[in-house]
Formats: structure tokens, C-alpha cells, sequence
């Protein structure tokens, strides 16, 4: 992703928009030093002592993800393709999150692994184990750097400070709070982001909604901007997904990015796990993901009918819209960063700028929370130096957040340098989700599924999705819009499959006891409930819950359909 | 909640838990509280004409702060009327959310 850091993006701050944004830094690193006191084992500073209350693991859940790419990206998406955006919330992350909390939590929180890759090992063993604990410790602190790089793009264009300042200093206010505070402190800062980004967005779309008239005024805009309607309705997305046949464009969002693409983020990728095996019982942990999306149904009119509205009112991106010129000095992603120059005044200015690095921030301090996770338990503990005692552990886990951040920030100027680079990085990585999601439900569900089918599905998995991208990237497979990235998806997860049947059934599988907790069918009903839920309210069911998610996403397609 | 939390096992008995006053929702309060000082002030003494015409007539400074305000309001009337028991053995309950 992009900005055009130029002036015409300079907004003018003033005195009590920097007093905003400078209280609310106060607030970050307040919350640092205060879970600093409760931190006093490792599992605390990692896992902030599974203590957590659902909905504040429920709303960092979603938090964590709502970082540079959710907030500048949808928003361009918005501007750029209209209603069928919304799908990458509705379709893209709802049911993913309500199947994360129905069926694959009970094995996460009920088998107390401490990560992701860690339910790996004990499903398929080291092998399995090392392949993920490497890649994704790798992808995390390039992401971290690619969260960082934003960041300062971001206060370069806004604010002017110079791109290398802004990277160390907001490398220094991460490190800080993570490193006093671990996963606590990085799960509070989350919490209070989302409001933050909350209380920014919310008065920046009525004040968009106002000005361009009203919903009608917004139809008519649209329509008389493409001269069409498909724009205003969710299906069947043809631009979005990049078929021209309706069918495949269907096919393609449902399957590529509602099943494969969407399962794979939000059920595998530990960054989003982490925040529900934080929480303090299993019920809590099924309710973390289900909390969170009540939330994630309606941040996208927060994100993409504001940018719907700068495509129509902000004259620049209008133009750029028809006619797709670079003389504009705009491109989609600077849709949102548009609509604030334009319709805020000094005070507000400063809330929507605090709301903004507060999300670019959180999705490098989730990144980097995660990150030490892994590390220290997964790698370090793991294979380097083992059966120390926990304080040891605490250490390691502290001094690598160090070089995490040291790591982001080197990252961070590399990708200065090379902003397709990152692009290319961002997608490479989301396509080690789809295969990892592959072997999971396979593994969960199949009792057969061997531990050398473990790691052989998940590598030829990848090495399918990388093929179908590098193809794609040189012009051998044709696919505008989205196209490619499903289809990666798609052949990832097929592939997978099929490697991991035909090697299980070539290959000894593991002996049932050592399957129990992590197999359903050999896990007593009884280890996947937890003895402190009995008293729930009926909100606090997660079945409920998820089914009344799972309505309202029906009834909002029905209504924009 | 806050940072404390009901101990888990015996590897926790014992230990001092801090619970109450670094409740999340106080946090927010605070900080929702100051934005809301801020912006209410803003908006009643510090618009301009210009101001209003840029977000369509609407004294958004005014209105996001009294609705910041409220939100700081709710949130500690949600603290007084729930608040964080501490667990002291791993007894359940706590605070429900």
C-alpha cells in the first residue's frame, strides 16, 4: 500500500489537536507501567495469566486486526469498489470468527497450549511444529515492519516529522509499553484503541453522511459517478473478485474469500488466538472471537461508506476515480486521510489523527506481542535452552521484544525502499494461513492424520499457494481485482488436503491416547467444558450468541443485497 | 479483571493480586473524559465560523464531546454497578462480564 505523501495531505494541526494526541500517549504508556505490577511470571507477562474478562479479550480481538491495512485499505477498497467491500467483514471474518469460537477454541484453550504452533507440536510433532514456529515468527516481525512503515508514512504525510523520527519514535512507545506490560498491556492498549477509532470514525461519517446528503444523496452519487448500481449492492461483486461471470464472482467470495482466505487468518493465525487464550475461563475463551463480531459487523460503516462518500465529495478523488489519473496527486488509499482535511475542524482533527496511530501502533505491538510469545516458548524453551526456571523464561521474553522492535525497525527501512516489495510480503504471508487451516481441521477432526502428514501438507500447501501467486505476478494466469489471491488460497487448501490424506494413509498414525484433547471424537465432552461456566447468563453462551451473530449477518446481506 | 485475575492452581496461592483500581473501563473513562473537556470547550468557545462550514453546519467539536462525555459516564456507572471482585482461591464467579 501506498500514500502519496504530499502535501496536499498536510492537514493543519493545532495546538489542541497535538494536546489530544499527546494525552492519549500518556494513556498508552500509563497502561504499560501499570500492568507492569501484575506482571510477575512468565505466563502472565505471555498470556496475562489467562485472566481476562471475555469482552476485553473480545474487543483486542478484533483490535488487533484492525490496524493500517483494516482502516487505510478498506476505506480505499470502499472508494474504490463501493457496497461489495463489505463482504470482507461480513463474509470475510464474521463466520470464521463465530467457527473459531464453536469448534476450534475448545481444543485451543481446553488443551492449554500456550500458542498456535504449540497445539502443532503436540498434534503432529516437532517437525510440524518447527516449520510454523519459524514462518511465523518470520512474518510477524516482517509485518511489524511493514506496520511500522506505515506509521511513519502516515505522521510524515500528516504532521510532516520526518519519516525516520516517526519510525524510531513510535518503535520506542511499542517497546516500552510491551516490554514492561507484555500481552496485558498490549490487550488494555487494544481495548482502548478500538474505542479511540470508535469515537473517530463515528463523528467523521456523519459529519460525510451530511454533507453528500443523506443515504440518497450517497446512491445518487455513486450512480452518477459509474453510471451504474453495482456499486450499491453486495452481490455479486464482479469488480471486487475480478471474474466477469456473476457465478464465479459468487464462487469465488463465498469459497476463496469467506471459507479458505477467511478461515485460515482468523481461526490459525496466532496473533488473533493469543487474545482468547488470555481469557480466564473456556467459556470466556469461546466467547472472545463471538464477542467480537457483534463489533466487526459494523466497523465497516465506519470504514467503507466514509470512503464510499471521499469518492464522491472530495474533488480530487473524484477525479482520480474517473479517470484514474496519476496528475490527480490521490490515489484510494488516501481516501480517509482526505475526508479529515476536509470536513474536520481543529479538535476533532486531533482525535482522528490519535484514533489513526493508535490503530497503526496496536497492529505492531499485536505483532510483536505474539511474536516474543512464540519465540520464547516455541523456539527458545522449546530447542535452544531448555528446563531453566520460569524467570528465565520472563528475561528471554523481554530482551526479545527488544530485538523484535530492532528487527521492525530495520524492516521498516527496507520497506522505504521497496513499496511493491511490501505489498508482495503482505500477500505471501496470507497465504501461509490457508494451508495451515487445511491441516488444523484435518488434524482436529480426523484421528488417522499422521504427523508426517502434518508437515508435508503444510509445506506443499504453501509452496502451491507461491506457485499460483508467481504465476499470476507474471501474466501466465489472468486475474484482475482479488481473482488471484482466491484462487491461491483455494489451491493451497485442496492441495493440502489431498497431500496430507495421501501421506496419512501411507504413514503410522499417532496412538489414540496421545490424541485426546486435541482430537474430537477422543476427547471426553466433559474435557471441552469448564466447571466455572455452569452459572452463565444466557448472554454468556456461546452457542446463543454465535447464532444471533450469524442472523444478524443474514439480515444485513439481505438488506444491502 | 483489571490486570489481577482469579489465581489458577496452586502456583498462584498466596500471591498478593492487585484488582480494582486499574480497571480497563476507569481507563477509558479518563481518557474519554479529557477528550470530552476538550472538544465540549472547543466547540462552545473555539468555532469559528470556517469551522462550522467545513463539517456542513454541524458543531461536530461540540457534539462529539458531549457524547464522549456520556461515554465516560456509562462507563464508571458500569464499574460502580459491576465491580471487579477478586478471586482470592480459584473460586468462580468474579467478575462476570
Amino acid at each position: 500500500m501506498t500514500l502519496v505523501a504530499e502535501a496536499s495531505l498536510r492537514l493543519d494541526a493545532g495546538f489542541w489537536d497535538y494536546t489530544l494526541i499527546a494525552v492519549y500517549f500518556v494513556f498508552v504508556l500509563g497502561i504499560g507501567l501499570m500492568a507492569r505490577y501484575a506482571v510477575s511470571d512468565s505466563l502472565d507477562f505471555f498470556l496475562s495469566g489467562r485472566s481476562l474478562p471475555a469482552w476485553v479479550t473480545g474487543l483486542a480481538f478484533i483490535s488487533a486486526n484492525l490496524g493500517a491495512i483494516e482502516i487505510v485499505g478498506m476505506s480505499a477498497n470502499g472508494a474504490q469498489y463501493g457496497m461489495p467491500t463489505m463482504h470482507y467483514f461480513w463474509i470475510g471474518a464474521v463466520p470464521a470468527m463465530l467457527f473459531l469460537g464453536i469448534v476450534m477454541m475448545p481444543f485451543y484453550y481446553g488443551s492449554k497450549v500456550r500458542s498456535v504452533p504449540e497445539f502443532m507440536l503436540r498434534r503432529f510433532g516437532p517437525t510440524a511444529h518447527l516449520v510454523n514456529a519459524i514462518s511465523f515468527a518470520l512474518a510477524q516481525v516482517l509485518i511489524a515492519g511493514v506496520n511500522l512503515f506505515l506509521l511513519a508514512t502516515l505522521v510524515n504525510a500528516l504532521l510532516g516529522w520526518p519519516r525516520e523520527v516517526a519510525v524510531i519514535v513510535a518503535a520506542i512507545i511499542v517497546l516500552s509499553y510491551i516490554t514492561l506490560g507484555g500481552l496485558s498491556a498490549a490487550i488494555y492498549n487494544e481495548v482502548l484503541q478500538f474505542f479511540v477509532i470508535v469515537a473517530a470514525l463515528f463523528p467523521l461519517t456523519v459529519v460525510a453522511l451530511d454533507r453528500v446528503g443523506g443515504w440518497e444523496g450517497l446512491t445518487r452519487g455513486v450512480r452518477d459517478a459509474t453510471g451504474s448500481t453495482e456499486q450499491l449492492s453486495l452481490w455479486p461483486g464482479n469488480e471486487l473478485a475480478g471474474f466477469d461471470s456473476s457465478l464465479l464472482s459468487v464462487i469465488g467470495i463465498v469459497f476463496g474469500l469467506g471459507f479458505v482466505l477467511s478461515f485460515g487468518y482468523w481461526t490459525t493465525n496466532f496473533v488473533e488466538v493469543q487474545r482468547a487464550m488470555a481469557s480466564k475461563s473456556m467459556s470466556a475463551a469461546r466467547r472472545t472471537p463471538i464477542i467480537g463480531a457483534f463489533p466487526k459487523m459494523f466497523i465497516p460503516f465506519l470504514v467503507v461508506i466514509p470512503g464510499m462518500i471521499a469518492a464522491i465529495i472530495v474533488p480530487e478523488l473524484a477525479e482520480f476515480k474517473e479517470t484514474q489519473s496519476a496528475e490527480t496527486g490521490v490515489d484510494y488509499n488516501d481516501a480517509i486521510l482526505l475526508l479529515m482535511r476536509d470536513l474536520l475542524p481543529n479538535g476533532m482533527l486531533g482525535l482522528a489523527i490519535a484514533g489513526l496511530l493508535a490503530s497503526f501502533m496496536a497492529g505492531m505491538a499485536a505483532n510483536i506481542s505474539s511474536f516474543n510469545t512464540v519465540f520464547s516458548y516455541d523456539i527458545w524453551q522449546r530447542y535452544v535452552v531448555k528446563d531453566r526456571e520460569d524467570g528465565y523464561y520472563l528475561r528471554v521474553g523481554r530482551i526479545i521484544t527488544v530485538v523484535a522492535t530492532v528487527a521492525a525497525i530495520g524492516t521498516a527501512f527496507i520497506a522505504a525502499g521497496y513499496s511493491n516489495l511490501m505489498d508482495y510480503l503482505q500477500q505471501l504471508f496470507s497465504f501461509f494461513n490457508a494451508p495451515l487451516f487445511a491441516t488444523f481441521i484435518l488434524g482436529m477432526f480426523w484421528k488417522r492424520m499422521t504427523a508426517a502428514a502434518g508437515w508435508t501438507g503444510l509445506v506443499a500447501g504453501t509452496l502451491s499457494a507461491v506457485t499460483v501467486f508467481v504465476l499470476s505476478e507474471t501474466g501466465v494466469l489472468d486475474l484482475p481485482g482479488q481473482g488471484s489471491a482466491f484462487l491461491a488460497a483455494g489451491v493451497a487448501f485442496v492441495v493440502d488436503i489431498a497431500v496430507s490424506v495421501a501421506v496419512s494413509l501411507r504413514t503410522a498414525p499417532k496412538p489414540a491416547k496421545e490424541l485426546v484433547g486435541l482430537v474430537y471424537g477422543l476427547t471426553p465432552k466433559e474435557d471441552l467444558q469448564d466447571p466455572r461456566d455452569r452459572n452463565d447468563a444466557w448472554y454468556q453462551r456461546p452457542g446463543l450468541m454465535a447464532g444471533i451473530a450469524l442472523v444478524l449477518i443474514i439480515i444485513l446481506n439481505i438488506i444491502f443485497f | 479483571m483489571s490486570i489481577s485475575g482469579s489465581g489458577q492452581g496452586t502456583t498462584r496461592a498466596g500471591r498478593a493480586r492487585r484488582a480494582g483500581a486499574f480497571d480497563i473501563r476507569i481507563v477509558i473513562a479518563a481518557l474519554f473524559g479529557i477528550f470530552g473537556l476538550i472538544l465540549t470547550g472547543m466547540g462552545l468557545f473555539g468555532t469559528s465560523d470556517a469551522d462550522l462550514q467545513k463539517s456542513d453546519g454541524i458543531n461536530i467539536n461540540l457534539w462529539t464531546g458531549i457524547g464522549l462525555l456520556l461515554v465516560a459516564v456509562l462507563f464508571v456507572l458500569w464499574n460502580r454497578l459491576r465491580p471487579i471482585i477478586v478471586d482470592t482461591e480459584a473460586a468462580a464467579g468474579g467478575e462476570r462480564d
